[in-house]
């Protein structure tokens, strides 16, 4: 077992490049900036590894749907400007059912905001982002191995799933470096038959978005949303912390999550108990996981470094069945724990006192 | 009996779904032909454009894949990283190259990407209904200058072809139309070329093909053809624009060969 | 345990390094640990710093809300981060740079002329590892065995007389420290 320090944009490419992806284009834009420059100096160093900083981010998801189509792992990265670009090579990769993994290290918007770390990009990236009616896998990882792994699983779930999925973080995650072993990724699993690679002596194929008749238009709809509940049966995933007696719980994913921890764990010597349920997978939302929660737990406490996004998720998860309280640092700023744990001493005496008011 | 002429076999049997006197069947036929005799059609893909020819999948019978409004020479470049070997080319009309995918464009030729482009240049937006293009002509009318193109206003025709000589990655360039038999000829000769430019390495190759739209010139199809050689060709003039095939010249090593030097 | 320290100076005084370095050797006597530079626009103002979180178990939160331990190398870095450190915490102070004190009563602090000290040695640019020696000697987080390994393995390929002079300042700071308390 080989133990390394590394950044978390480092550790995403370098797990991608274990998972057998060949091809990389991205354009930079900081905070990931390391990711595309670290696949600058090794993707090419592996057999048959292609490295393109493309003259934009539209061209570097276009090009990763052609690498895709072609027969290759394909991956691209960037941070949230530049995703919004790369939405229309999405929805037409969703379209066409390409796989491929988009990287997406969040910074502060809407426009160019800034370039420290925000959660404000969820309803972008678990709503579809781009036009028409799909959806991405969206994996959230909270810690460098989890970069790694998800990374590695990013590749499979696509591939699975003839789909895009992405990897979204934020600029914290991208920066911090931890300690990181690599696990043996699996052998893919990708038929021939889906990859343009000429006709040879056959028939040949096409691959296309474009559907002008509208019934078969629809029957493509449905055909893909097929796929999608397939996906939400199957792979929805996350993590619970000091569960067992919570009285109220914090929903929080990435950094947020993290943050939210260390402030659980401070809690963790007072009598208040609390727990935390952190989603690793954004879309699918593990939403009946989280509903079972609020059988015993009435309270909870949505904590996101945005205004309020990943907060429709918990309110349709818990249908009512629970009060849902929200606190938001937007804009790049990433709280402590000392401060979460602040809010969360005060909205659990504000439940309490309700309760003996009943 | 001999057969003397045919249908190519990399063209499907499908009825062209083009306007009467449209050029794309001819570039499309041309280019087929050309698939043919240079026995390649197990080894090309394609990349339709968004446009008139966004169907052209149902024509060729090689290899296709369809790229977002612009985006073909980025698809391209994708999918012949991967498969060097194979010959890509992408097929682009003037509003897809020249406007919203000029930068995809202009950087795959840069790059000297080792793919072949095929330009139709027809002066206006044909599938959305005539609207003006970057490529349409200084007075012409179209429905989003009604009044006919003003320069002051709507800048001037863009010659792609010519703007793309100077970068080093480009090695054949050559534009010709598709209004008269000789020219047919002439611009099928041409795609040859590009084509084997390709398959030798040569680096990125472009060809422009002026070609008629009645429909959204609002004239009759001979018409059409006289009005490419008498206005069109006047600011695109038609021949060889670059043909310098070392420059550009691939080494055929991998990246990981040239990686390490 | 879980202890959490915040490294703080002028960019190019190498304060990346302390963080990274101490990190790196944490990870190889087995303990969990994050590091979090600080990246970005406050990147090219100048100043740099990172917070590096040590603990026997997963680190919950890589930001810290009381780091235990704050280093300066600078006097706006003082400013900055006095008032963050825990109560009972302790600052490590370069004196050669900074002149004024923490106000804080409920803290240690101590003063050490790492870059002096590092010019005496030969080398001013090794102020970075006289304090990493002080610091060392107080906290004893790591050994200073493990930490010169880690700090050779991090510095990789670089001459070997540069690692020669680190190995001098480490063992000057920490001698420094050992006098002062
Ligand atoms: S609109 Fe013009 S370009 Fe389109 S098919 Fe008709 S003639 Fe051809």
């Amino acid at each position: 077992m080989n133990k390394v320090l590394m950044q978390g944009n480092n550790v995403i490419a370098e797990a991608a490049i274990r998972a057998g992806c060949r091809f990389y284009a991205g354009y930079p834009i900081t905070p990931q900036n390391e990711l595309c420059e670290y696949m600058a100096e090794h993707i090419r160093k592996v057999e048959g590894g292609v490295f393109i900083q493309s003259e934009s981010e539209i061209a570097a998801i276009n090009m990763v749907a052609g690498a895709s189509a072609a027969g290759v792992r394909a991956m691209t990265s960037s941070s949230s400007p530049g995703i919004s670009l790369k939405q229309e090579g999405i929805s037409s990769m969703a379209a066409c059912e390409l796989p491929g993994v988009i990287v997406n290290i969040m910074r502060g918007g809407p426009g160019l905001g800034n370039i420290r770390p925000s959660q404000g990009d969820y309803f972008q990236a678990t709503r579809g982002g781009g036009h028409g009616d799909y959806r991405v896998i969206v994996l959230a990882p909270a810690t460098c191995q989890e970069l790694a792994d998800l990374t590695m699983d990013a590749f499979d779930l696509a591939d699975n799933y003839r789909t895009p999925a992405m990897i979204l973080a934020d600029g914290m995650m991208g920066q911090m470096m931890e300690p990181v072993v690599f696990k043996e990724p699996k052998r893919r699993q990708y038929p021939e038959r889906y990859m343009l690679k000429g006709a040879g002596e056959g028939k040949s194929r096409f691959i296309k978005g474009l559907i002008l008749d509208q019934s078969d238009m629809e029957e493509h709809n449905w055909k893909l949303d097929r796929k999608y509940q397939v996906i939400m049966k199957n792979e929805t995933r996350f993590e619970v912390y000091r569960a067992e007696d919570a009285e109220l719980m914090i929903v929080a994913y990435g950094t947020a999550a993290r943050i939210a921890k260390g402030a659980v764990k401070r809690l963790g010597d007072s009598n208040l108990k609390v727990g935390l349920f952190r989603p690793i997978t954004l879309w699918p939302y593990p939403s009946s996981e989280l509903r079972e929660f609020s059988r015993k737990i009435k309270n909870f406490i949505v904590f996101e470094m945005s205004t309020g996004q990943m907060l429709e998720d918990v309110r349709l998860a818990l249908q009512g069945f629970a009060d849902i309280d929200f606190y938001g640092r937007p804009g790049g700023v990433v709280p402590t724990p000392a401060e979460l744990a602040n809010v969360i001493i005060h909205r659990y005496k504000k439940s309490s006192k309700k309760k003996e008011l009943c | 009996m001999k057969k003397v002429f045919g249908r190519p076999h990399s063209l499907k049997t499908s009825v062209f779904h083009y306007c009467p006197g449209c050029g794309h069947s001819i570039a499309h036929r041309i280019t087929c032909e050309v698939i043919d005799e240079l026995n390649i059609r197990g080894i090309t893909i394609g990349v339709p454009p968004a446009g008139c020819a966004v169907l052209a999948y149902f024509y060729f019978d090689v290899d296709m894949i369809e790229a977002p409004h612009g985006r073909g020479p980025a698809m391209a470049t994708g999918i012949k990283r991967v498969l060097p070997d194979r010959v890509v080319f992408s097929y682009q009309g003037d509003g897809d190259l020249t406007a919203i995918g000029i930068a995809e464009s202009f950087h795959a030729a840069n790059r000297g990407e080792n793919i072949t482009v095929i330009f139709i240049n027809n002066a206006v937006y044909g599938m959305t209904g005539g609207q003006l293009a970057p490529t349409t002509m200084l007075g012409q009318k179209t429905t989003t200058s009604p009044l006919g193109r003003n320069a002051s206003l709507d800048g001037y025709p863009v010659k792609l072809s010519e703007l793309l000589v100077p970068l080093p990655g480009t090695t054949y360039i050559e534009r010709c139309a598709v209004n008269s038999p000789a020219n047919i000829l002439k611009a099928k000769k041409a795609i040859k070329k590009a084509f084997q430019c390709q398959m030798e390495g040569n680096g990125f190759s472009l060809v422009e093909i002026l070609s008629p739209c009645p429909t959204n010139w609002k004239m009759s199809a001979v018409d059409s053809c006289k009005w490419i050689d008498e206005v069109m060709t006047k600011v695109f003039p038609l021949g060889v624009i670059k043909d310098t095939p070392a420059a550009g010249k691939k080494t055929g090593k991998t990246e990981k060969e040239e990686n390490a030097g | 345990m879980l202890v959490k320290t915040i490294f703080a100076g002028f960019g190019g005084q190498g304060v990346l390094m302390m963080g990274f370095s101490l990190s790196h050797c944490a990870m190889s006597e087995g303990y969990e640990v994050t590091f979090l530079p600080a990246y970005g626009a406050e990147m090219r103002g100048g100043t740099a710093n990172c917070t590096v979180a040590i603990g026997d178990e997963e680190i919950a939160s890589p930001i810290s809300s009381e780091p235990n331990y704050i280093v300066v190398m600078n006097t706006p870095s003082l400013y900055s981060f006095q008032n963050k450190v825990v109560s009972g915490g302790v600052l490590f102070i370069n004196s050669s740079i900074i002149k004024s004190e923490p106000r804080r009563k409920d803290i240690s602090f101590y003063k050490i002329p790492s870059s002096e000290i590092a010019e005496q040695i030969g080398n001013s640019r090794a102020s970075n590892t006289v304090m990493m020696g002080a610091f060392i000697q107080k906290t004893g987080i790591v050994s200073p065995e493990a930490y010169l390994k880690s700090l050779e393995s991090v510095m990789g390929s670089k001459k070997k007389n540069v690692m020669d002079i680190n190995r001098k300042a480490f063992a000057s700071g920490y001698e420094y420290m050992s006098r002062l308390l």
